[in-house]
């Protein structure tokens, strides 16, 4: 089947779209996008977590052919949505990102190189407030649950600018992370909340 | 380096900008907050397949028949291979015993054992071809425990052993055993006025790390292969796979993809070799995803394990005498088995002075899954009885735990059960005195000012199960010793290729290991050794790939200090050819270049008074300097056979534990309310990383006390519950504050003084939690992980 949707503020289409497939592999293997991760595919881990017309959701247990017509947020637009946020109140339709082949080309994966210097001096664009928080706060190791975690945590201080810490536990409850003891996560959104009020 | 004992200062950091004992941040941050970073199971290629294994439905059994036929006949299909389609006579691998088939061969011995490979277009089509695969099994009898393992009359799980081990087990189902004996146990028994016993039992754990096995194969013109995989240690693989395959080393070209963590579950073999067999066989790219389900069987686990430990006292409290039996089930392939039996058994004593020891540990072949690497390696398990018993002596003896622990705590240049002395320091009294003095969390936090409770702060949280009543709050401490490094004699050396050169009108080193970065930071490491050793500020960090020599693997706590060694060793070599190619082009300007030592710094040849002699770029000019070199650090020995005496570890790491927790009695719940660490890492060379080191580990350790547990159906060996639904790990409502207080005592062996990390936190952390329990409910707990029903009297 054919899917049209929006991904990242961009019209998509996927053709060729087995019944079956979910969401999270349409994204992954048929549009290029696989910053949102496979940790369960059952819906128990949050490494999946896209927004969905807004809401947080496991990307994993959407069916494909259930988004038709609809947005989706993944991480890779994350930092454009979050940038249209707080100009707009929401993300444009043709401003966020590119498309891509699928999957990451080993063209690409070869050139991967770690940088050698640190992103504390702002090389690699322009991230979201919660992106750089997790980087500055040390909540980052393997990173595979990391997607899921902004997405969510993004989405925890849209509606709530001043979470307590048991607000916070509450909102990422359904993001495993098996690095971090969680510690540098909770940094990283109490830092992420801090530095948005000062914003404001 | 540190002087030995001294401490080696936290905020110490290096001249230039950005070098060690600086937090700096990960080189690969930006990547992976983007969604940008390739992990193994992001790789695509056009025309690629996707293979799929099918697994064995039973745990043991002959197989009669293999019927691959409509599996091929399904559309989109491009191969199905079994045993009889492997290349070459190498059909299995292993760590150290090549027990393992590649593909099941007239027998399977355990519950997803691979049997078959196949390759589709569409990873469903691959799946479901797999499902027509036709196995008839005859079942055997299944074994399960020592019992059924040892009996006279039981199966071999490995018929014709041959492996260098067979000669001192007293069955061939035994994979191997080390005793430590040393003194004497009877006579020392005497002079005891107290002795404690304990049986304990400690559950089967999984390394659950995010990232699913995968990576992509790609066949190569040359009749080779490329492959992209998520491993710890990309030559352990080369080793296993190349011959398998029927390939030189050379023609099997190995990258690390992105690792999305692995706590020892990676040190084994996945899907390496069948994605290199269905591409060389197709022709064609193959990736392998592992779903979550599959991941429970396609790697193996922590042994679990059974230990038996009686210690005695003098009225006192100095132990007179441990006798230990530790029984280690390593399931139907060896893997890590003999290397967790060694660490078992000569850390099984813990960081006590202990002078009469007679300690058994051994691993067991049975049906159960596969067993073997996980983040403390045989120690945790020790550590968790050893702890237990230090407090059931303490209350027998009406001592405070803590107490009775500092009192016999070891130190620098005691002797371990080995006959080994601990030449660093070892501040085990300091680090309970460390976490003892931490502020105690406040009583009732649920609790806030003229308001309903908060029920989040309530053991049950949110399902609402109490407001307070029934919840009783317990303190629990323990400590544990782990060693550093491969040990027992292993030749454990890495690896480093660095360059240096001027690019863009500044200096730039580039630094090349096959170090599988996992998670743990160390490429953000061997940056900060590179702009320590070499003066620069741009360092690039090349791709961990095969192409240059082993690292040795990203386990036991080992690579800052061995491949951050060999980082550290070969920027030396590099700094002096620098500095050669300076004498040479001025040294005739200043007798400096001649007379003082001089370093690296800030871009430029400086004296160590601090006088500039030159700039690096005009001293490299249009030359590169390169060196790739191996490091290793002091030789280790094997254990003796019979008495476990023997220069066996390279280094020790301390940590320590307090745990707070609250128990709702009546319904068995368990909340973790603080989990505080004292860990003793000799230098932190990035302090943001080893907090996150301690606090992941300490979390590890959290889930194995109250909720990690694979259960495994004692009558048939099959895993019942292999998915996140039913195999739970602690969600961020599950884990407490984790306050960490580092110490750093620098061992004067290290690479900067410093110690491995990684590890320590796992071992001491469920001990703690253990404690805390049975101070909180005053139950005799010996089996970990604990679960309501062992708390309410209902299990």
């Amino acid at each position: 089947m054919r899917v049209n949707f929006t991904v990242n503020g961009r019209p998509q289409e996927a053709d060729d779209v087995w019944e079956g497939e979910s969401l999270l592999y349409m994204l992954r293997e048929r549009l290029g996008l696989p910053g949102s991760k496979n940790a369960c595919e059952q819906g128990e881990c949050g490494s999946c977590t896209v927004r969905l017309d807004g809401e947080p959701v496991c990307s994993c247990l959407v069916a494909a052919g259930q988004v038709e017509g609809r947005e989706v947020v993944t991480v890779e637009g994350l930092a454009e949505y979050a940038k249209q946020r707080s100009e707009h109140g929401g993300c444009g339709t043709d401003s966020c990102n590119s498309s891509r082949t699928a999957g990451t080309s080993l063209d690409e994966a070869k050139r991967w190189a770690a940088r050698g210097i640190d992103s504390q001096t702002g090389e690699g664009g322009e991230l979201s407030p919660v992106q750089q928080a997790f980087i500055d706060a040390g909540a980052v190791q393997c990173g595979f649950c990391t997607p899921g975690l902004l997405v969510a945590a993004d989405e925890m201080l849209e509606r709530h600018p001043n979470p307590s810490d048991a607000d916070i536990r509450e909102a990422l409850s359904g993001n495993l992370c098996r690095c971090t003891g969680y510690e540098k996560i909770m940094d990283a959104v109490r830092l992420a909340a801090a530095r948005q009020s000062e914003e404001v | 380096m540190g002087t030995t004992g001294l401490p080696t200062n936290l905020t110490q950091g290096s001249r230039t900008k950005g070098g060690i004992g600086e937090s700096t941040l990960r080189p690969d941050g930006v990547l992976k907050v983007t969604g940008e970073f390739a992990y193994s199971s992001d790789m695509w290629h056009e025309d690629m397949l996707w293979g799929q294994i099918l697994r064995s439905t039973v745990a043991h059994a002959e197989i009669l028949s293999i019927d691959t036929a409509e599996a091929l006949a399904t559309p989109g299909v491009y191969a199905v291979m079994t045993y009889d389609d492997l290349p070459t006579e190498v059909k299995h691998y292993g760590l150290e015993i090549q027990d393992t088939p590649v593909l099941a061969h007239g027998k399977v011995r355990h519950h997803g054992e691979p049997v078959a490979i196949v390759a589709a277009d569409h990873p469903e089509t691959a799946r479901r071809a797999a499902a027509k695969i036709k196995v008839e099994y005859r079942e055997l009898p299944v074994i399960t425990d020592e019992a059924s393992a040892t009996a006279p009359d039981a199966i071999h799980v490995h018929e014709g052993r041959t492996d260098h081990h067979i000669g001192h087990v007293a069955h061939p189902n035994i994979v191997h055993r080390q005793p430590i004996v040393r003194g004497d146990v009877a006579a020392a028994r005497e002079r005891a006025d107290v002795i404690v016993e304990g049986e304990y039992v400690f559950g089967m754990q999984d390394q659950a790390f995010l990232g699913p096995e995968s990576g992509l194969a790609v066949p190569a013109e040359d009749g080779g292969v490329d492959l992209y995989i998520a491993t710890q240690w990309l030559h352990s693989d080369l080793r296993q796979i190349a011959p398998v395959l029927g390939l030189p080393e050379d023609k099997v070209r190995m990258t690390l993809a992105g690792v999305g963590g692995a706590f020892g579950g990676r040190e084994d073999l996945s899907m390496q070799i069948h994605a290199c067999l269905l591409a060389l066989r197709t022709g064609k790219p193959v990736k392998i995803v592992y779903n979550r389900f599959e991941s429970f069987f396609g790697h193996v686990h922590r042994h679990p394990a059974k230990l038996y430990y009686e210690h005695g006292a003098t009225s006192d409290g100095k132990l007179t005498h441990l006798k230990a039996r530790i029984v280690l089930d390593g399931g139907a392939y060896a893997s890590a088995s003999p290397a967790v039996v060694g660490n078992a058994s000569s850390l099984g004593a813990g960081p006590y002075v202990i002078d009469d020891v007679d300690i058994e540990a051994i691993a067991l072949y049975t049906n159960n899954p596969p067993c073997g690497a996980m983040r403390g390696f045989g120690a945790v398990q020790a550590c968790f009885a050893y702890e237990a018993q230090m407090d059931k002596l303490a209350a027998k003896l009406g001592m405070d735990p803590v107490q009775l622990r500092q009192l016999n705590a070891m130190e620098q240049g005691t002797l371990l059960p080995t006959g080994q002395a601990v030449d660093s320091p070892a501040p085990v009294a300091e680090l309970l005195r460390r976490v003892k003095a931490m502020p105690l969390p406040p009583e009732q936090q649920w609790l806030t000012a003229g308001e309903a409770p908060d029920v989040r702060q309530l053991p049950g949280g949110l399902s609402n199960t109490t407001h307070g009543e029934g919840v009783v709050r317990g303190i629990g401490y323990a400590v544990g010793i782990k060693n550093v490094g491969f040990s027992e004699g292993f030749d454990d050396y890495s690896t480093a290729r660095v360059r240096m050169e001027v690019v863009g009108g500044e200096p730039v080193a580039t630094v090349h290991t096959a170090m599988a970065e996992v998670g743990q930071g160390g490429i953000t490491v061997h940056a900060q050794i590179a702009r320590t050793e070499l003066g620069v500020t741009q360092v690039t960090i090349n791709p961990a790939d095969t192409q240059v020599g082993s690292a040795g693997s990203t386990s036991a706590s080992r690579q800052t200090y061995v491949t951050g060694g060999a980082v550290r060793n070969s920027c030396e070599l590099v700094r002096e050819k620098v500095l050669e190619i300076g004498r040479r082009k001025f040294g005739t300007y200043h007798p400096a270049w001649a007379t003082a030592e001089l370093l690296l710094e800030g871009g430029k040849v400086v004296t160590d008074a601090g006088e500039v002699l030159a700039d690096l770029v005009d001293v490299l000019g249009d030359e590169a300097v390169e060196v790739e070199a191996e490091w290793r650090h002091r030789p280790t020995e094997p254990f003796d056979l019979r008495t476990g005496q023997g220069f066996g570890h390279v280094q020790y790491t301390f940590a320590a534990h307090r745990a707070v927790v609250e128990v709702d009695t009546e319904l068995g719940l368990v909340k973790v309310i603080e989990l505080a660490c004292a860990q003793d890492v000799g230098k932190a060379l990035n302090p943001l990383s080893v907090l996150g080191q301690i606090q992941g580990g300490t979390v590890q350790g959290l889930g194995i006390a109250v909720m990690e547990e694979i259960v495994v159906d004692p009558k048939t060996a099959k895993v019942r519950n292999p998915s996140f639904t039913d195999y739970l790990i602690p969600t961020i409502l599950d884990t407490p504050t984790i306050p960490v207080d580092v110490l750093e005592l620098a061992d004067d062996h290290a690479p900067y003084g410093l110690r491995g990390v990684g590890e320590a936190p796992t071992l001491s952390s469920t001990p703690a939690v253990l404690a805390a329990i049975r101070d909180a409910t005053g139950l005799d707990l010996n089996r970990t992980p604990v679960r309501p029903e062992h708390l309410t009297g209902t299990a």
